[in-house]
């Protein structure tokens, strides 16, 4: 047994009061700043449980993420949106090395090519415009006020130009060349902000790759690193990025279904009423900001992390610039 | 002067093998880096081939566009610098607004898309449809 299967197998028994064994542990893909494990818990009585270990890679400086994901994922699920449950969670980086949580393992797919592609997934296809709709129009609804939220820090203006201010900065500092179309989108975004339609907690990553999904549609949501407080519209744009779609353009919002057919069903979700010029322009600063993304990988990359994939990504900042460019002609 | 096969053809021969041979073989995470790997060997080979051509037909669209005189530089790592200096000065000036103003924003728009689609017949041609 590894080291991190005893301290685990340690650390479950004492918050369940038995003895436990930690089998099958295995890391799981993806995820280069946090590490995601499967591995299964057997009782004395002979009840087996598959669970997940998220934990920040051992060395990283102490911080308190693993607690906040936590959080968020417990008040996801008060909210009714579908998520992994949470069932404990660990700030003492002395126990396994760094602090973690562990939730139940959602059984399912993420691949987007897979969704998008195989016979097997049709009827997720048809059913996931609705409950992604469902389940985003929650997750705004999800109530920040109380104390256990309060760690989100509130940010001061309008959203639209807190987060351009954010990623134009990024780009700044990252981009190692010029780039004319970047700069045409920053002017472009920059004399067309939309004012703030409402303040909720924004998901941040909510695309088709980032829920976990079955043959009859949407299991859970996950990869909840990217949340903030800001505008609702900021995921109805993300959602439109055109990386998303694998190819199938023919249906912006995620290779799934067109614009309208989305903002309707989130209409009808939310109780609330959405201007799509507003949501036109998250979707132009989405595709901004995944090629300033592009940067920031490829230049992890240039500081020494051995990643083709990394090397690669810096290649498809072009993508990006492309689209930024179809998306503001004549807009 | 190097003896045949150029550096193209070997990196050709190189992604080929990886291709036919690597990927198949292997599964998983290490199966996809695999995969990643044989499409970076095919964007440099398309760099190598268009490389000097697509910079000059840049070096001429900038320097109709910014009003610059002469003859693009002969070597080619210096027509790189050059090309890089005079998208530096179109980034200055469209971060003055310059191209709010017609008829030199829709030259610059003009001259920005085809040196992106000139990337992208480099690095993923697919992406251009068509």
């Amino acid at each position: 047994m590894t080291d991190l299967a005893a301290g685990l197998a340690a650390y479950l028994g004492a918050q369940l009061g038995t003895d436990v064994r930690v089998t099958e542990l295995r890391r799981l893909a993806g995820g280069a700043s946090r590490e995601t494990w499967l591995f299964t818990m057997t009782t004395p009585d002979g009840a087996t449980e598959r669970l997940v270990l998220r934990r920040d890679p051992p060395g990283h400086v102490i911080e308190t993420s693993r607690r906040h994901e936590f959080l968020l994922l417990r008040a996801a699920a008060a909210a009714g949106v579908a998520v992994p449950r949470v069932r404990w969670c660990e700030e003492d980086p002395a126990v396994l090395g760094a602090p973690f949580f562990v939730m139940d393992y959602v059984e399912g797919e993420t691949l987007a090519r897979r969704l998008l592609r195989d016979a097997e997934y049709a009827p997720a296809r048809a059913a996931l415009p609705e409950q992604l709709a469902t389940a985003l129009a929650r997750v705004h609804a999800i109530d920040l006020h109380g104390p256990e939220l309060d760690f989100l820090t509130r940010p001061a203006g309008e959203a639209a130009a807190v987060e351009l201010g954010r990623y134009e900065s990024l780009f700044r500092a990252l981009a190692p060349e010029p780039h004319p179309a970047f700069e045409l989108a920053l002017r472009w975004l920059a004399v067309r902000m939309p004012a703030t339609s409402r303040r909720t907690l924004v998901h941040g990553d909510y695309r088709v790759g980032n829920v976990i999904f079955g043959p009859e549609g949407l299991r859970a949501v996950i990869d909840w690193e990217m949340v903030h407080v800001g505008d609702p519209l900021e995921d109805l744009g993300w959602l439109c990025v055109r990386a998303w779609r694998f190819g199938a353009d023919a249906n912006p919002v995620g290779g799934l279904c067109d614009r309208a057919a989305f903002v309707s069903m989130y209409e009808r979700a939310a109780g609330v009423r959405v201007d799509p010029t507003a949501v036109r322009w998250w979707e132009v600063f989405g595709n901004l900001k995944w090629g300033i993304i592009c940067i920031m990988q490829m230049q992890t990359f240039l500081a020494g992390v051995k990643s083709v994939e990394l090397a690669s990504l810096g290649r498809r900042t072009a993508e990006t610039e492309l689209e930024l460019l179809d998306l503001t002609e004549g807009a | 002067m190097q003896d045949r096969p150029t550096a193209r053809e070997l990196l050709t021969a190189v992604r080929e093998f990886l291709e036919a041979d690597v990927v198949p073989a292997l599964d998983g995470v290490t199966r996809f880096h695999a995969r990643v790997a044989a499409n970076v060997l095919a964007i440099v080979e398309r760099e190598m081939a268009s490389e000097e051509q697509s910079l000059l037909a840049e070096w001429e669209r900038l320097a109709h566009l910014l009003r610059v005189d002469g003859e693009p530089p002969a070597r080619l790592d210096s027509l790189r610098t050059a090309v890089r200096g005079l998208t530096e000065s179109l980034v200055r000036r469209i971060r003055e607004g310059e191209t709010d103003r017609e008829p030199f924003g829709r030259a610059v728009r003009e001259h920005v898309r085809e040196t992106v689609r000139e990337k992208l017949r480099v690095t993923n041609p697919r992406y251009l449809g068509g």
